[in-house]
């Protein structure tokens, strides 16, 4: 048989590259549990956005200027005359609020389902450090735009490595090399922001997912499946992630780039958010704006910052925060990994550290008036709280038996589908049918025409069992 | 539980209460309105560039975008002797300014987008005879602003009047004093027309930014749906 | 899993399809990438069409201006120069201008709208060097063959008066006119082309 010119190439080339082996052993011969849910979108949805960073960021860098006299009219210059520059910022800064939103999901994933626990305790440290090369490359591309609050808050949070004893002052000195944020730093930030941490960022991301590859995923019953094997040696509760999550993960991917694209066309502000308004105001040494936040994703650690009333505790509270992190694997000391077979404690003390989360996120954009700082320090409390009395809560708790084998949860899709055949008794429930009251109208249709009133005593029947159930979830 | 929802409340509450300040007015922002932008575009000109340039944007941008005639726009709109693809540049030089006002004008390419319609519309509508004032004249929305009204001619002269409302809250509402040359109705229409220019200045590709967003859900929509079917094909073999 | 009754031939569908509609729509978000790319309106505004003043021209001056950052020469030609034109076709590549780029107006053997007035762009049509402007016969550098015109110091290449490259040189062909019209009898517009201006 002649073997045609192509297969000939590519024969050629698969002798030199191991790309089948690659290819088998990461996407069609990689096994993950079949059970994944709505959380596990997320891990591949951060590689999407990541890669949109660096497109967008490649194609920015042609048109930028990093110099503080040009740097502001340079990305104006982008947004206006610059073919489609528009677009391509516009999914930059979008991506960059989109990055932290699927990593903060991701991060919680781990949360809920042990994904931290023995054997990933070392998936999670890339992970963590991810996090803070992002937040690294988050807080200097922030700068580049050189508005008011870029610089405003890289002015804040350089000088927070002031708080340091003894080194602190020199440390930022040298962090901005000038005695304020000046020109030396735009261009230095720039320089960290296009490249180096970029390049850490995706070496990262390869030791995270070859490490993640080594142990495989964690599922949401926690449960390990290369215990169990069929005869060929393939866990019974694995599939390979080629086909079957590429064709899942491309519906998340999807639904992500509807929202993505949502926000670019319409809403690029996000309310001041994503952009914020002071930004679109030159950088000005002299004038600070009158009131100055963060970008929203950094503010639950500016919180924490603010709620502490020592310069250098705050630095280290905010640090902490950060580092705290890192130990999880070490503090949770339950047997078991996934929330579903938790205790109660666990579960109440993950929904008051989201809580406290999201409220320090809210504070944290907020003016710091004296209420408000009382509310960031209990949360702040409760933050700390979740991480450090860990080990003694979740050894103490007691947990329900796991199952082998891995169980079927209801989709999302099946989920839909009851909730629609329950809707008509649900709706008969809340409202009570009454005659109509008009006047207008012909003889004939009177008795005939009803109308549906909402049932108080139905509403408050519908809520309370909804209250138990949720309750019933947290025990 | 109880005690969460309460704090939560209490939260919000004080979220509220950081915002307090006087209320502004809400201004008619209608991109789609050429006749509105082209009449802001002459307002921006003649009462504006005089000081404040817009130097983002240039005369063959506002005249494709607003569906002017590019000859048109150079003879009827953009100063004497301005090319078609001029910025808004002002006339006034910097040192002058800083003599005259105490600080240079600022451009006014994203001031929409950093002040936002409503508190423009309101703040060139809020000038009032002020004696203690250095210029005579003060502004409720930026108090000891360093601008001079460069609408008085138009809007005539407003006074401070203390007022209280029903609840007993005290605030100041300005009176027209002496009419000027356009109606109040008049002028309302031609500060809106200035801010509706000044939004688009301060984004111009808005109102084409929508446009081809409709496209681009629309197929990602199609992308989600092929993408579904597909995805419940295959996981048919998952049970 | 079980792989009893699979319609593989639904799934190839499925599958071309959402192939297809994925590479739309790459292809679609590959357009302001690859756009971005193009000269922007600022770089549109600095390659505007330039006026240029030549009444004050005296013949045998060649003055240059900046057009797209281009440099674009004028060269007052003397009566001499336009014989001396007229005598060279055998020594050149492309003699009628066949193959060389020009507006409409300009394709004529003195390539130009009025015979006496040269507009060109100052590139060699090689490798864009810019030529120097020799307008002296025979000089010792250049042989008993010049007749005046243009030499690129980069490679060598040799053009007349009218712009037309000779034979045997590096440079493919003329060098380029660019599009241009008089707006009155002394003044010029660089960039723009009559046809352009009545359109």
């Amino acid at each position: 048989m002649k073997r045609s010119r192509i297969t000939e190439v590519n024969d050629w080339f698969l002798e030199r590259f191991p790309l089948t082996k690659l290819w088998n052993e990461h996407m069609a011969h990689y096994y993950a549990p079949k059970n994944f849910n709505f959380w596990y979108f997320f891990g591949s949805l951060a590689l999407l956005v990541l890669v949109n960073q660096i497109l967008t960021g490649i194609f920015l860098t042609m048109n930028y200027k990093p110099d503080a006299k040009l740097a502001f009219d340079s990305v104006e210059y982008i947004m206006r005359d610059v073919n489609w520059g528009w677009l391509i910022r516009y999914m930059h800064s979008t991506g960059s609020s989109a990055f932290f939103i699927v990593v903060y999901l991701h991060m919680f994933r781990g949360l809920l389902y042990g994904s931290f626990k023995h054997p990933r305790e070392l998936i999670w440290i890339f992970g963590m450090l991810l996090f803070v090369a992002l937040m690294a490359e988050a807080f200097m591309g922030y700068l580049l735009p050189w508005g008011q609050m870029s610089y405003w808050g890289a002015q804040v949070i350089i000088s927070l490595f002031s708080a340091i004893p003894v080194i602190g002052d020199d440390l930022s000195l040298w962090l901005r090399g000038d005695y304020v944020v000046s020109d030396a730093t735009l261009n230095r930030f720039f320089a960290f922001h296009v490249i180096a941490v970029p390049l850490a960022l995706v070496m990262l991301v390869f030791l995270h997912i070859v490490a993640l590859h080594e142990v495989g995923s964690n599922n949401p019953d926690g449960i390990e499946i290369k215990k169990l094997k069929d005869p060929w040696g393939h866990p019974v509760d694995g599939i390979p992630f080629h086909p079957y999550y590429t064709v899942k993960d491309l519906v998340g991917v999807g639904v992500f780039m509807l929202f993505f694209a949502t926000v670019i066309f319409y809403m690029p502000e996000m309310g001041g958010y994503f952009l914020e308004h002071a930004n679109f105001i030159p950088a000005d040494p002299m004038k600070t704006p009158e009131h100055i936040a963060p970008v929203w994703y950094f503010t639950p650690f500016y919180a924490i910052l603010r709620a502490i009333p020592d310069k250098f505790a705050g630095v280290i509270g905010m640090g902490g925060a950060i580092v705290v992190l890192f130990l999880l694997p070490w503090l949770d000391r339950s047997p078991v990994k996934s929330i579903r077979y938790r205790g109660g404690i666990y579960k109440k003390a993950l929904c008051l550290f989201v809580i406290s989360f999201l409220a320090l996120g809210y504070l944290g954009t907020q003016p710091a008036t004296p209420t408000a700082t009382i509310f960031a320090r209990l949360f702040t409390t409760i933050y700390f709280g979740f991480f450090l009395l860990m080990p003694i809560y979740t050894r103490w708790e007691k947990t329900k038996p796991v199952p082998k084998r891995l169980t079927k949860v209801h989709s999302l899709e099946e989920q839909l589908h009851t909730l629609e055949e329950q809707l008509p008794t649900l709706i008969e429930e809340i409202t009570v049918l009454k005659p109509a009251a008009t006047e207008i109208g012909h003889s004939a249709f009177k008795g005939s025409s009803f109308t549906r009133q909402p049932n108080p005593e139905g509403i408050k029947n519908v809520i309370s069992r909804l209250v138990k159930k949720v309750k019933g979830s947290l025990d | 539980m109880k005690n969460l929802i309460a704090l939560f409340l209490l939260l919000l509450s004080f979220g509220g209460a950081a915002s307090e300040g006087i209320e502004l007015q809400k201004a008619n922002v209608d991109l789609s309105s050429n006749d509105s932008l082209q009449r802001g575009a002459k307002h921006f000109v003649t009462y504006c560039l005089g000081c404040h340039s817009i130097k983002h944007i240039r005369y063959l941008r506002i005249a494709l975008d607003i569906n002017v005639d590019p000859k048109k726009i150079l003879k009827d709109i953009a100063p004497e002797g301005a090319n078609i693809y001029d910025q808004l540049h002002s006339a006034m030089n910097a040192h002058d300014a800083e003599k005259w006002f105490g600080i240079q004008p600022p451009d006014l390419s994203l001031i929409a987008r950093s002040r936002g319609a409503d508190w423009l519309y309101s703040y060139l509508k809020s000038y009032y005879i002020d004696p203690k004032s250095p210029r005579g004249v003060n502004n409720l929305i930026f108090e000891d602003t360093a601008m001079p009204n460069p609408l008085w001619q138009l809007q005539g002269d407003q006074h401070a009047e203390p007022k209280k409302n029903i609840w007993g809250k005290e605030y100041t509402k300005l009176v027209l004093e002496k009419p000027g040359t356009l109606s109040e109705g008049e002028f309302d229409i031609f500060v809106n027309d200035l801010v509706n220019f000044l939004v688009y200045a301060g984004e111009p590709v808005q109102l084409e930014r929508q446009r081809i967003g409709k496209y681009a859900i629309f197929f990602i929509l199609m992308f989600i749906v092929v993408a579904y079917l597909l995805k419940k094909e295959y996981w048919k073999d998952i049970d | 899993m079980n792989n009893k009754g699979v319609d593989q031939s639904k799934r190839q569908f499925l599958t071309t399809a959402l192939t297809v509609v994925g590479a739309v729509g790459t292809g679609y978000l590959a357009v302001p990438f690859l756009a971005q790319m193009q000269p922007s309106a600022k770089a549109m505004a600095a390659g505007a069409p330039v006026e240029v003043d030549i009444s004050k021209m005296e013949p045998g001056q060649l003055i240059r201006v900046a057009w797209r950052g281009k440099p674009v020469w004028i060269l007052n030609r003397t009566a001499q120069v336009l014989e001396t034109l007229k005598t060279l076709d055998n020594e050149l590549r492309d003699p009628l201008s066949q193959e060389s780029i020009q507006p409409e107006s300009s394709k004529n053997p003195v390539r130009s709208i009025k015979p006496e007035i040269f507009v060109a762009v100052g590139l060699c049509t090689h490798l864009g060097c810019s030529p120097t402007f020799r307008p002296e016969i025979a000089p010792n550098d250049l042989g008993d063959k010049w007749k005046g015109g243009f030499f690129c110091p980069c490679h060598g290449s040799w053009f007349d008066l009218a712009g037309r490259v000779y034979r045997g040189v590096p440079a493919p062909t003329n060098l380029e006119i660019p599009p241009y019209r008089y707006i009155t009898d002394t003044q010029l517009i660089v960039g723009e082309s009559a046809e352009e201006a009545s359109a």
